[in-house]
C-alpha cells in the first residue's frame, strides 16, 4: 500500500515536472521544473531499490547538470521571459498537443495491455539476489564485464571536457597583438 | 498490491514522450536540450524497471552509462549553444541555418 502511494506521489512529481519544461515560458523555469521531475525519478529509483543510482541522480543530474544549465542561462541572459516560440504555423500548438496525447494513449495502452512486459533471460550479468548490496554489484559489472565502456567513457569526459572548453573561448579578434603594457 | 513493472514503463514511456514533445515543439536551444534530458530519464526509469524485474544488474549498469553520456552530451551541447548565442544573441533553433544548402 505504502509504495503504490509513493510511486503515485513521485510519478505525480515527475509528470508535473515534464511538464512544467515544456511549457513554462522562462527558461529558468524550466530548469527548476527538471529538477523536480529529476527528484521524482531519484525517488522512483529508490523504490526499485536502485540506492546507488538515486544519489549518482541526484548528485550529477540536479546538482551538476542542471547548474550547468542554470549557469549558461545566466551567463547568456536569457532568462528574460520569451514568447513560447511556437513558429509560424497556427495549428501547431494543437497539433503538438493532439500528437503528444495519442503517442501517451498508444504507448500507454500497449504497455497496460500485455500481461508481461519482461522477455528477456534473468540474471545474465550480475544476478540481483537480494542479498548483496547493489553498489557491490554495479561495482562488479563496471570493472569487469564493463571495463572497456568504462574506460571509454573517462576519456569521452576528458573530451568533453576539452570540447567545452575549445568551444566557449572567447573568439581572438584580428586586431590581438599584445601591446608593450602586456609584456612582463 | 504493489508496483508492477508496467507502471513503471508507463512512468518512463510518458515522461519520453513528453520529452519528445517538448523537444518538436520549443525552439529557445537551452529549453530543447532540457528535454533531451527528460527523455533521457524516462529511458532511465525503463532500464532501472527492467534491472529489478530481470533480476539482472545490467540495466543498473546501463543507466550508469547513460548519466556519464548524458553529462558529457550536456557540457559539449551548452558549449555550443554559448558560443551560438554569443555571435548572434536570441538566436532560437530556427535560425541556426548556416548549414542549410
Amino acid at each position: 500500500m505504502i509504495e503504490v502511494a509513493v510511486f503515485v506521489i513521485a510519478a505525480a512529481v515527475c509528470i508535473v515536472g515534464a511538464l512544467g519544461v515544456i511549457l513554462a515560458k522562462n527558461p529558468v523555469h524550466s530548469a527548476l521544473m527538471l529538477v523536480m521531475t529529476l527528484f521524482g525519478i531519484a525517488v522512483q529509483f529508490v523504490a526499485q531499490e536502485a540506492h546507488f543510482l538515486a544519489a549518482v541522480q541526484v548528485i550529477v543530474y540536479a546538482g551538476a547538470i542542471v547548474v550547468l544549465f542554470l549557469f549558461v542561462i545566466m551567463l547568456l541572459g536569457v532568462d528574460r521571459a520569451q514568447s513560447l516560440e511556437l513558429g509560424s504555423l497556427p495549428a501547431q500548438k494543437w497539433a503538438a498537443a493532439v500528437f503528444g496525447l495519442g503517442a501517451v494513449v498508444v504507448t500507454v495502452g500497449l504497455i497496460a495491455v500485455v500481461d508481461n512486459p519482461v522477455t528477456g533471460a534473468p540474471g545474465v550479468s550480475g544476478v540481483i539476489d537480494g542479498v548483496t548490496s547493489d553498489v557491490r554489484l554495479l561495482a562488479r559489472s563496471l570493472f569487469t564485464d564493463y571495463v572497456y565502456a568504462f574506460e571509454l567513457t573517462s576519456l569521452l569526459l576528458v573530451i568533453a571536457v576539452i570540447g567545452a572548453v575549445v568551444l566557449a573561448r572567447k573568439p581572438k579578434s584580428a586586431g590581438d597583438q599584445p601591446t608593450e603594457a602586456d609584456r612582463p | 498490491m504493489e508496483p508492477t513493472t508496467s507502471w513503471y514503463l508507463i512512468l518512463g514511456a510518458a515522461l519520453f514522450i513528453i520529452g519528445g514533445v517538448g523537444l518538436l515543439i520549443r525552439r529557445n536551444p537551452l529549453v530543447m536540450l532540457m528535454c533531451v534530458e527528460l527523455m533521457l530519464n524516462g529511458v532511465n526509469l525503463s532500464f532501472v524497471a527492467f534491472s529489478r524485474a530481470l533480476g539482472d544488474i545490467g540495466g543498473q549498469t546501463v543507466v550508469f552509462f547513460v548519466l556519464v553520456v548524458a553529462a558529457a552530451e550536456v557540457v559539449v551541447g551548452l558549449g555550443l549553444v554559448v558560443a551560438i548565442l554569443r555571435r548572434q544573441p536570441g538566436a532560437t533553433a530556427d535560425d541556426l541555418t548556416a548549414l542549410k544548402g
